[in-house]
């Protein structure tokens, strides 16, 4: 059961952190904000999950790093989609609203 | 395409790149946090605290950001060990073929490191034997090097130095007439090879006996009661490992000796292996250059250093014997101190590294060939990589896939050669020439056993990474596309295996040079005359009489001539004698030699080779007489004062041998001696040495020789135990007491003279024709592959009506340019490597053109029949057959 939950966590961490790069590339702690932003302050992201995450992610092909010099002039490492990030960012959404859908509809049912 | 490798290296390789690039970007996290809680109104120091409070520890974060990337490279990994091994499984003939390609390649490798490792690498067995030196002298004023050390100087050295903790005189003999003792008393008499030590030697070595005691000073003192240590080996073999053994008394030389200690069974003494008794070393005159001396270097000593302080030392000798003075002044001394090591292999270490060196390009051979193999094979499988990359397979991990697959085959590999050089190993050490030292060091350790394994990743990245350059690229669309219809071979992929053919040919034609060389060389060596005639049928063996008979040469005399008698008297027996050395055993000695009418004043004269012989040694041993006559009884019971010559001595002083003859020849000036012989030169140092020029006084005139003759008898049963039987009961009915030893035909002293050329030439034999054959396989396996993938192509030339000689024609000729740019290749290989053999070679040049034209055209020829077999089977294929086939 807990297996369960932490996939099902993981799986919506990474749905959140494709979604909050598909606008623009960010670095982690540009990330961890846009989260938080669009969750309106629901998701606070720990950097302990996200930056395991992030690297994850780039192993598996979905996002880039690159090193850039950041608004203030400082080097930060940015994240950018790849076209493999997006097909899984849109799979995700998909599987998303399809579990949003059913579970909605389960709890209704009685 | 490269960078996704690069990454993949990085990934593999350069771990501390990822945990930096990781570092730093926690650190740049880190500084825009602060930035943030800094522009709220916080000051630096909460800013910085609160920042890390949010980041949850950079450690922790790190860690499992570590822990991603190991668990993903473990799995990969476990992955494509898996999907390996099913692939080798799924080709057996290929996996077969491959494995024992690298074995032999592996094994070879690693069969040879043993032995630079056992020889050249391993430290000497004694604690801290950096420290450890030889001390000897050289005197360049005549000519000699490596002198050994009288006793006066051991002692001088002994109380004077400042850089030597202890220094050690011992005795071994010389050359073929190494130090040895008849043992009686133990049932049948024995003669055991024996070492004379004084106190210092085996403290110096940090030997401690098994039981019983080592020498002490007093031991060493003339006069002392006769005692002796046993080696472990002895001690089994005599005594059955007795421990009571301590206080018994053996006789040694006639002389009643109580055995004090029993040494270690890891004691070895140098490179002696078959030692027996150890005696104490008693010098009875300061003089006598005969002993060797080792020394242990004070901590923190340098050899230029301790070399500096014995350079001190030696004029203090002068002071000490004015009588030497002209001696010491005119031969220029100067200290020669080796470290021990070095003293004990000598000059073997560059026969060695040239072995490994051409064993190694046979390494590369069989890896150009795996690597040929093995791109066949992807080629083969395009379609399932182009599946995998369509199925969203990076790149990277395809390229790695092919890589750990490469590893898996040379690890199998590299078990195999191991297997193969165990088995070899053993061969190796019985071809090896008797003068190659520490012989029973060579084994595989645990340094082989990590150089294998170096050698083997080593290896199988160098055949695996020429793969997934070429392959991990197949885009997706192209090779699903190509796969069902094959186009004529790419041309980028055909010129890159074309390319391991021209590597192959070249490595193989550089090592079969290399061993042509030696052949010349083995040629040029066989062709000259040794100054003896059928050393095959002369028979030699020594006889040692205890010191006390020496007192008595008369009677010595006797014996050896009734000795001689008795061997003359047994069948097939056509002529007998007994001398102080045997040709080319390196038994004889060099002494200054005056000649009366060549008297140079305030010089020393040179040094010549001195034999010390009985009256049908030159009948015996098969030596012309050029001029004069031969040494008779007469002249030996008679003590005439006579002498004879080598033709090369005649000529330096009076051009004619004849001219020679009735001169005046003496070891000192009080002793003149009438030359009444010149006979032919020999090669008494080695075939493919000078002959020097050299001296042949009555055996009568050197007490040591006659104590331990050489006995040589000239039959044509040389060589078998019927004669050494009839042999033996001829000493014995002389005297029951008298043990044979070193028996030896002459033949084996002069192959002996020859080990090394005939043994680095079966070992370069045997490498370049493994590389012949490797490459050659390798040759012939590209051309047959790229006819069958040619089939279609040259079907439709056959249709349009191309004729078999073209088709013929285009095939070999293909094969025949990299064959041909391999040669070129080949030829500067050797001649920039070859001079390297230098100084093995004889009689011929590093660059023998000869030896350069035969081998390029063989090699030309065979390659020409490794394409021809393919191509003549192409011009049989049946056009509609060849079309139809796709």
């Amino acid at each position: 059961m807990e297996q369960k939950r932490t996939d099902l966590l993981r799986g919506t961490l990474d749905l959140l952190v494709l979604k909050a790069l598909s606008l623009e590339p960010l670095h982690g702690v540009g990330i961890s904000r846009r989260i938080t932003q669009v969750t309106k302050g629901a998701f606070q992201v720990s950097f302990g999950s996200l930056f395991p995450a992030l690297h994850r992610m780039e192993e598996s092909g979905w996002v880039e790093a690159e090193w850039r010099s950041s608004d203030n002039n400082r080097r930060a490492k940015y994240y950018r989609l790849t076209s493999a990030g997006r097909a899984q960012l849109k799979a995700e959404e998909r599987q998303w609203n399809q579990v949003v859908k059913i579970m909605a509809a389960a709890v209704q049912s009685t | 395409m490269p960078k996704r490798i690069l990454s993949l290296f990085r990934n593999l390789f350069r771990k501390g790149a990822i945990e930096q690039e990781l570092d730093e970007e926690l650190r740049s996290s880190l500084e825009a946090l602060m930035q943030e809680k800094m522009k709220q109104g916080l000051s630096q120091s909460v800013a910085r605290r609160e920042a890390l409070i949010e980041l949850g520890g950079i450690e922790q974060v790190k860690e499992r950001v570590r822990a991603v990337h190991a668990g993903r490279f473990v799995e990969d990994l476990a992955r494509d060990i898996r999907h390996s091994l099913r692939q080798l499984r799924r080709n057996p003939g290929f996996t077969a073929v491959a494995a024992l390609t690298l074995a032999l390649g592996i094994g070879g490798t690693t069969a040879i490191f043993s032995v630079v490792n056992g020889v050249l690498l391993k430290p000497l067995p004694y604690s801290q034997p950096g420290r450890l030196v030889e001390v000897g002298l050289d005197l360049p004023g005549i000519n000699q090097f490596n002198w050994p050390l009288s006793p006066a100087e051991y002692f001088a050295f002994r109380e004077q130095s400042r850089t030597f903790q202890d220094i050690g005189l011992y005795y071994t003999g010389f050359g073929g007439n190494l130090y040895s003792a008849n043992v009686t008393g133990l049932g049948r008499p024995e003669h055991v090879p024996a070492l004379g030590v004084t106190d210092g030697v085996l403290p110096i070595l940090e030997v401690t006996p098994l039981f019983g005691r080592l020498f002490t000073r007093a031991d060493d003192q003339p006069g002392s009661s006769d005692v002796v240590m046993i080696t472990y080996g002895y001690w089994r073999s005599k005594f059955g490992g007795d421990r009571s053994v301590i206080g018994k008394t053996i006789d040694i030389d006639s002389k009643p000796s109580t055995i004090i200690g029993v040494l270690p069974q890891r004691f070895r003494f140098l490179d002696m292996t078959n030692l027996g008794i150890l005696l104490p070393l008693r010098p009875r005159t300061q003089r006598g250059y005969n002993y060797f001396a080792v020394a242990r270097l004070k901590p923190g000593v340098t050899p230029a250093e301790a070399n500096a302080d014995v350079a001190r030392m030696i004029p203090i000798q002068l002071e000490r014997f004015p009588e030497a003075a002209k001696f010491f002044k005119e031969a220029r001394i100067v200290p020669n101190l080796q470290p021990l090591k070095q003293y004990v292999i000598g000059d073997v270490g560059k026969v060695l590294w040239i072995l490994m060196g051409g064993i190694g390009l046979v390494l590369l051979i069989a890896c150009a060939n795996v690597a040929n193999l093995l791109s066949v094979r992807v080629e083969g499988r395009q379609q399932e990589l182009a599946i995998r990359a369509a199925l969203g397979g990076s790149r990277g991990r395809i390229a790695g896939g092919l890589l750990i697959e490469s590893l898996v085959l040379a690890l199998i590999g590299g078990a195999l050669g191991l297997l193969f050089a165990y088995g070899s190993l053993r061969v190796l050490i019985a071809l090896a020439p008797s003068d190659l030292p520490r012989l029973s060091d060579i084994g595989i350790d645990r340094l082989v056993l990590l150089f294998t394994l170096g050698v083997t990743m080593v290896a199988g990245l160098l055949f695996g990474s020429m793969l997934p350059l070429r392959y991990a690229g197949v885009r997706a669309g192209t090779g699903l596309r190509e796969t069902g219809r094959s186009v004529s071979a790419s041309r980028e992929r055909h010129r890159a295996r074309s390319a391991l053919v021209v590597i192959q040919v070249g490595l193989a034609l550089v090592l079969l040079v290399s061993s042509g060389l030696m052949i010349r060389t083995f040629q040029a060596l066989i062709q000259v005359q040794p100054g003896f005639t059928a050393p095959a049928e002369v028979e030699t063996f020594h006889v040692h009489f205890p010191p006390e008979m020496i007192k008595n040469p008369e009677r010595l005399v006797r014996m050896d001539q009734a000795i001689l008698d008795n061997i003359e008297a047994i069948p097939g027996v056509s002529s007998a004698d007994f001398s102080g050395a045997v040709p080319m055993d390196a038994g004889a000695e060099s002494d200054p030699v005056l000649v009366k009418d060549h008297m140079l004043q305030g010089q020393l004269p040179p040094a010549r080779r001195c034999f010390w012989v009985s009256p049908s040694f030159f009948r015996t041993m098969g030596i012309s007489i050029v001029a004069g006559r031969d040494l008779t009884w007469n002249d030996i019971l008679n003590k005439r004062p006579v002498a004879l010559v080598s033709e090369n001595l005649a000529r330096e002083y009076w051009r004619n041998p004849s001219d020679a003859l009735g001169k005046q020849i003496g070891g000192s000036p009080k002793d003149w001696r009438q030359i009444v012989g010149v006979v032919g030169n020999v090669h008494d140092d080695g075939i493919s040495q000078k002959a020097p020029a050299t001296v042949y006084w009555p055996i009568t005139d050197a007490d040591v020789f006659l104590g331990s003759p050489a006995f040589a008898i000239r039959s044509g049963r040389a060589g078998t135990q019927s004669l050494m039987n009839g042999v033996q009961r001829a000493v014995w009915s002389v005297d029951r007491d008298l043990p044979l030893y070193q028996v030896h035909t002459l033949d084996y002293y002069y192959s002996k003279s020859m080990a090394r050329t005939s043994f680095t030439l079966a070992m370069l034999a045997l490498a370049g024709g493994m590389a012949l054959l490797l490459g050659i396989v390798g040759l012939y396996g590209v051309i047959a592959y790229s006819v069958s993938q040619r089939t279609h192509e040259i079907g439709i030339r056959m249709a349009l009506g191309a004729q078999k000689r073209d088709v013929l024609k285009l095939v070999v000729s293909g094969g025949m340019s990299s064959t041909m740019i391999g040669v070129g290749v080949g030829v500067a290989g050797a001649v920039a490597l070859t001079r390297f053999l230098s100084s093995l070679l004889y009689g011929v040049k590093p660059t023998d053109p000869l030896t350069f034209a035969v081998v390029s055209f063989v090699l030309t020829g065979i390659a020409l029949l490794a394409c021809y077999i393919p191509a003549r089977r192409a011009t049989k294929a049946d056009p509609i057959v060849a079309l139809r086939y796709e």
